[in-house]
């Protein structure tokens, strides 16, 4: 047996030659070469619409050879919001988070800067609206990237028969399925007026004064159709303004004619609303149409979803966007990157758009003509103009322009629908503004 | 008596030093010393889930919003400006103490009902009448939210025949606060009358049969019997009755999320709104922490009467 010996030369290009092979080691990889990672989404309510997103990581898992672990996490009981608070505490949790709206500002500081993520995006998809930008962005560091799974507009959800029986208005004609709307006459104004008829004939508007979102958002919408800042964007109170005096009068009349317990109603409520054949419009996500239609078939064939009525300052639409952001903490950041980058892809949001039954909106200007919403019925482009395709509203969300962190307190502590009940309840206006001035004066702690 | 055996053999040893081994066997052997070990995964549990999360909370009360810097007493100090946070002070006031009268009036009526009620059928009360306490509060909640629902509410189809209503449950102020007091009560009554029942039981027959021989009525003997030799057990109930309700959150939670006009609010639906709603997890401890005086000093007042009467006796 003879033994070779190594010579000087020969160890140092063997020695060379292994750090290669170490260093270029993730090129090569096994099973799971590329590492862990753990993602929390949001459990969302159509029936197997998580297998969009089940199937699109698995296919981007086995790609990038990434083992991958998904929770689903609802929304009910603020699940999704205490899990963000336990995890930025701990410094520990998932590695991709899914994030209702404001959350990306208020956990700015534990969040993974994403803008290399984000300006492809962009170029990819196309622009994304104002209050995208305005949450997802802080002093041009993108904190998160658009989640097309729950985000929504909540938009009119009419019903066609009762809207031109009681109101004389035709939902169809005015936004017709497959073409642009005809909606120059449909204003506050004619609103408030079909508000009334719908009562007078006992179907009237199923609009929430509650504290949950669903009463925010029309409310926040109605506001800054009037240009009403309850805290500007430079973050001073401007709550004692004419806009607000006239946002403050519209809605008193509006008050008078919607249900008696509006100030009670909750996210459910406006559905139950609906689907019970009640009333003659809501301001929803298709989601009741959706739940009409497994239940209460004959109320979904007359449901249309279309705009928002404009005011003197504009058309806004209630835009309520979900984000996924990636922990500064977590483990895996490259890895998530890639994901969000394969998640956002046109063909992953068509997919995702597809697999909610037209629910889920893509944040991008691009892609608001899927095939998806022009097809789902009965009646069959009910949701065309959900996703605004001819872009003629601005997507905005309650209490903005005020900075965010402000924003998030006017939005969760209902301060405008609360200020609107207190006037419309008999408070004087100026007492009513006197409060919401102090309560805003309240938010601005840092 | 076993004590103070222990603590004799613990003197002896004392004065004679060559007997260490034997001294462990004896403090290991001791009655408080085995008490101790049995209690300590109690204790340690305590600690985790009690302790560390409340001097936590102690800790997160003194920072600022972003938590990034100690501001000390600065939020307690911001809470007192707030007009809400008084309000909710007094909400939590009203809600605690109404639920907890009508809790021990309704318990106390209904025990003395049941106690009435001979041998077995009493078995078969008792467990109907235990139904609501054993339910957890988030599911008969639930329930109890779909009776007072603004669509479909049974309670108003109800009414409708007898031309009522409808009433505006969750809607109105005045209604919305009835309808959460009125849960808690059917939620917590059970309790009440499971203790003052066992307390009934424990009250001699004797001494009703020497008030009747006396000429006692009924009221009487409720006044001079029954209430006297119940008074411990009604004060501690309505001590722990009183904390569980101050610090309730699933039934307001669930069917008003403190409005109409944040008029149902408590201190813990309100420490979740402003915590984790707003993102403003400081004040949101704050909130909660404010429960505490408020329960310490209605604790002390009633385990001090308690203690008294303990000592009279």
């Amino acid at each position: 047996m003879s033994r070779k010996t190594l010579t000087r030369r020969q160890f140092v290009a063997a020695t060379a030659m292994s750090s290669t092979a170490l260093i270029a080691a993730p090129y090569v990889r096994g099973a799971y070469a590329a590492g862990k990672l753990s993602i929390g989404f949001w459990d969302h309510w159509v029936p197997d619409a998580n297998e969009a997103s089940r199937a699109l990581v698995k296919e981007w898992a086995e790609k990038e050879k990434v083992e991958v672990s998904i929770d689903y996490i609802t929304s009910n009981n603020k699940k999704i919001e205490l899990t963000a608070a336990a995890e930025a505490q701990a410094k520990s949790g998932h590695d991709i988070l899914q994030m209702p709206s404001w959350w990306p500002h208020a956990y700015s500081e534990n969040l993974e800067p994403l803008n290399d993520v984000m300006e492809p995006l962009i170029k990819q998809n196309g622009e994304v609206n104002g209050t995208v930008k305005y949450l997802g962005q802080s002093g041009g560091k993108w904190l998160a990237v658009p989640a097309t799974p729950g985000s929504q507009i909540k938009g009119p959800c009419s019903r066609i028969d009762l809207m031109k029986q009681h109101a004389g208005i035709d939902v169809q004609e005015m936004y017709p399925a497959g073409s642009a709307p005809k909606a120059d006459n449909w204003t506050l104004e004619t609103f408030l007026k079909a508000a009334e008829a719908c009562h007078k004939a006992g179907f009237p508007f199923g609009i929430g004064l509650g504290e949950t979102t669903d009463s925010v958002d029309t409310a926040g919408a109605i506001f800054q159709s009037f240009g009403a800042e309850l805290v500007n964007a430079k973050g001073d109170v401007t709550v004692k303004t004419d806009e607000v005096r006239q946002a403050l009068e519209f809605f008193k009349k509006l008050i008078a004619v919607l249900p008696a317990d509006a100030p009670s109603w909750d996210d459910a409520s406006n559905n139950k609303w609906l689907i019970s054949g009640r009333g003659a419009m809501i301001m929803n996500p298709p989601s009741a149409w959706a739940v009409a239609k497994r239940d209460a078939p004959q109320v979904a064939e007359q449901c249309w979803t279309h705009g928002f009525p404009s005011g003197p300052k504009g058309r806004f639409a209630p835009f309520l966007p979900y984000f996924w952001g990636v922990w500064a903490f977590g483990k895996n950041k490259e890895a998530a990157k890639s994901l969000l980058v394969h998640l956002s892809s046109p063909a992953a949001i068509e997919k995702f758009v597809a697999a909610s039954g037209g629910y889920d909106l893509p944040a991008y200007a691009n892609m608001t003509k899927f095939k998806t919403w022009a097809e789902v019925g009965p009646p069959t482009g009910t949701l065309f103009h959900y996703p605004d395709p001819y872009h003629q509203q601005t997507l905005s969300i309650a209490a903005s322009p005020a900075p965010p962190k402000i924003a998030q307190q006017i939005y969760f502590q209902a301060t405008l629908t609360k200020m609107a009940l207190r006037f419309a309840q008999g408070e004087k206006l100026e007492t009513a503004l006197a409060w919401a001035e102090g309560e805003c004066e309240g938010f601005m702690r840092t | 008596m076993a004590d103070v055996v222990v603590e004799q053999g613990r003197l002896a040893r004392a004065v004679s030093p060559r007997k260490k081994g034997a001294s462990l066997r004896n403090v290991l052997g001791r009655k408080s010393t085995v008490a101790f070990f049995l209690t300590l995964p109690l204790i340690l549990l305590i600690t985790m889930l009690v302790l560390y999360p409340a001097f936590y909370s102690l800790y997160l009360a003194t920072l600022n919003k972003a938590m990034t810097k100690f501001v000390g007493l600065g939020n307690f100090t911001f809470l007192f400006k707030r007009e809400t946070f008084w309000m909710v002070v007094k909400q939590s006031c009203i809600f605690a103490i109404t639920a907890v009268i009508f809790k021990a009036l309704i318990g106390f009526i209904v025990a003395h009902f049941v106690h009435n009620i001979p041998g077995k059928k009493q078995r078969k009360w008792r467990g109907m009448l235990l139904v609501p306490w054993v339910i957890p509060p988030a599911m008969s909640t639930l329930a109890w939210l779909w009776l007072f629902d603004p669509s479909y509410s049974a309670f108003n189809y109800t009414l409708s025949f007898f031309g009522v209503g409808p009433i505006p449950w969750l809607g109105d102020t005045f209604w919305a606060r009835f309808s959460v007091i009125l849960v808690n009560v059917w939620y917590g009554a059970p309790f009440f009358l499971i203790m003052y029942l066992a307390a009934l039981k424990s009250v001699p027959d004797q001494l009703y049969e020497a008030a009747s021989i006396d000429g006692a009525n009924w009221w009487q003997k409720i006044w001079h019997i029954t209430l006297p030799m119940m008074r411990n057990i009604i004060a501690i109930t309505t001590l722990f009755s009183l904390i569980v309700t101050f610090a309730n959150f699933d039934i307001v939670r669930i069917l008003t999320s403190g409005g109409p006009l944040d008029r149902t609010h408590l201190f813990a639906t309100w420490a979740f709104q402003v915590g984790i709603q707003s993102s403003d997890i400081p004040l949101g401890a704050c909130v909660s922490l404010f429960m505490v005086p408020i329960l310490a000093v209605a604790a002390i007042f009633i385990l001090r009467d308690v203690n008294k009467r303990g000592n009279e006796a």
